[in-house]
C-alpha cells in the first residue's frame, strides 16, 4: 500500500493529490487547499522507489493520460490536472454529501 | 521538497543557480519569472533533481533517470519556447514572456506538452542520426539545430554549447 500523507482540515470530499516534490505548481496546489482550510491527502510521486512509482503512474495515467502533475482526484472519480483551485471547489459544491 | 539521501540545497546554491541563470536568460532574450519566491523553489527542484540524476531534469516532470528519454525536459527544456509563444510561460512558469513580465498578461498553470513515452520512443525511433528524410542538398556542411532555441549552425558537428541558450551539444539534430 503506497502511503498518502494527510493534511488536516475541514472534510469536504475525498481529495487526493499525485504531486512531485519539487514542482511549483504542485506546492501551490498543496498551499492553496491548506490556506482554505480544506483536508486532503498528497503523494509524492517523485518519492517512491522504482516500482511503487510505476504502480502509482498506472492510477495517474487513468485519469490523466499525460502523466502530469498535479493531478488532483475527488472522491475517486473527478479529476482535475495543473494548478485550479476553482475547479476543484466546483466538483466539491457539486458532490452530494 | 525532496531530502534525497539528506540532501537540502543551502540558500547560497539556490541563489547561484538563480543568478546564473537569470543572466543567461537576459543576454539571450528570455526572462525569468519575477516572482522570486517561486522561482527559488524551482531552483530548489532543480538543485535536487542535478543531485538525483546527475542533470537539471524539469522539477515539474517526472524523470525516468535514464538521460536519454530524459534529454528533452532537461532545463531549459525542448517545450519551452512553444510554451512561451502560446501561453506566456514555460510549463513550470521559470520562463515567461515580455509581456508576462510587465504584467500585461498572467501566466497560470498550463497544459502538458511533452508526448507521453510511447511517442517519444516513436518520435526517437523514426529520427536517429541522419538528415531529415527527404532532405538531398548539395551543401558543403550539414546543417544543426539546437531543439532547445532553434540556433542553426552549419559545421561538421554542433557546437559544444548552443551559443544562444547553452544548451549541450547533444540537444542539437541534423536540420539539412
Ligand atoms: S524551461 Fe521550464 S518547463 Fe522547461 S524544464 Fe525548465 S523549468 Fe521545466
Amino acid at each position: 500500500m503506497i502511503e498518502r500523507k494527510h493534511v488536516d482540515g475541514e472534510k469536504k470530499g475525498e481529495i487526493l493529490i499525485y504531486a512531485l516534490s519539487t514542482c511549483g505548481w504542485c506546492r501551490k496546489t498543496k498551499k492553496h487547499l491548506e490556506d482554505l482550510g480544506i483536508a486532503y491527502d498528497y503523494i509524492d510521486v517523485d518519492l517512491l522507489e522504482g516500482p511503487e512509482s510505476e504502480e502509482v503512474m498506472k492510477t495517474v495515467r487513468k485519469f490523466n493520460e499525460k502523466g502530469s502533475f498535479p493531478t488532483i482526484v475527488i472522491n475517486g472519480k473527478h479529476c482535475v490536472v495543473g494548478y485550479n483551485i476553482d475547479k476543484v471547489r466546483e466538483i466539491l459544491e457539486n458532490e452530494p454529501d | 521538497m525532496s531530502r534525497i539521501e539528506g540532501y537540502i540545497p543551502t540558500d547560497d546554491e539556490i541563489r547561484t543557480l538563480l543568478e546564473k541563470l537569470d543572466t543567461e536568460a537576459e543576454q539571450s532574450g528570455y526572462h525569468l519569472n519575477p516572482d522570486r519566491e517561486f522561482v527559488s523553489f524551482l531552483m530548489e527542484g532543480l538543485l535536487v533533481n542535478q543531485k538525483r540524476f546527475g542533470y537539471l531534469s524539469c522539477p515539474c516532470r517526472l524523470a525516468s533517470g535514464d538521460i536519454e528519454d530524459d534529454r528533452d525536459m532537461i532545463c531549459p527544456c525542448d517545450y519551452r519556447d512553444p510554451d512561451l509563444d502560446e501561453f506566456g510561460a514555460c510549463y513550470c512558469s521559470l520562463y515567461v514572456t515580455e509581456k508576462v513580465l510587465r504584467g500585461e498578461q498572467k501566466a497560470g498553470s498550463i497544459p502538458e506538452r511533452r508526448p507521453n513515452r510511447e511517442e517519444r520512443e516513436a518520435v526517437r525511433k523514426k529520427k536517429q542520426a541522419g538528415p531529415p528524410e527527404g532532405v538531398k542538398v548539395g551543401l558543403p556542411y550539414p546543417v544543426w539545430r539546437c531543439k532547445v532555441c532553434g540556433y542553426l549552425a552549419a559545421r561538421d558537428t554542433p557546437p559544444e554549447v548552443c551559443p544562444i541558450c547553452k544548451a549541450s551539444k547533444e540537444r542539437f539534430e541534423r536540420f539539412m
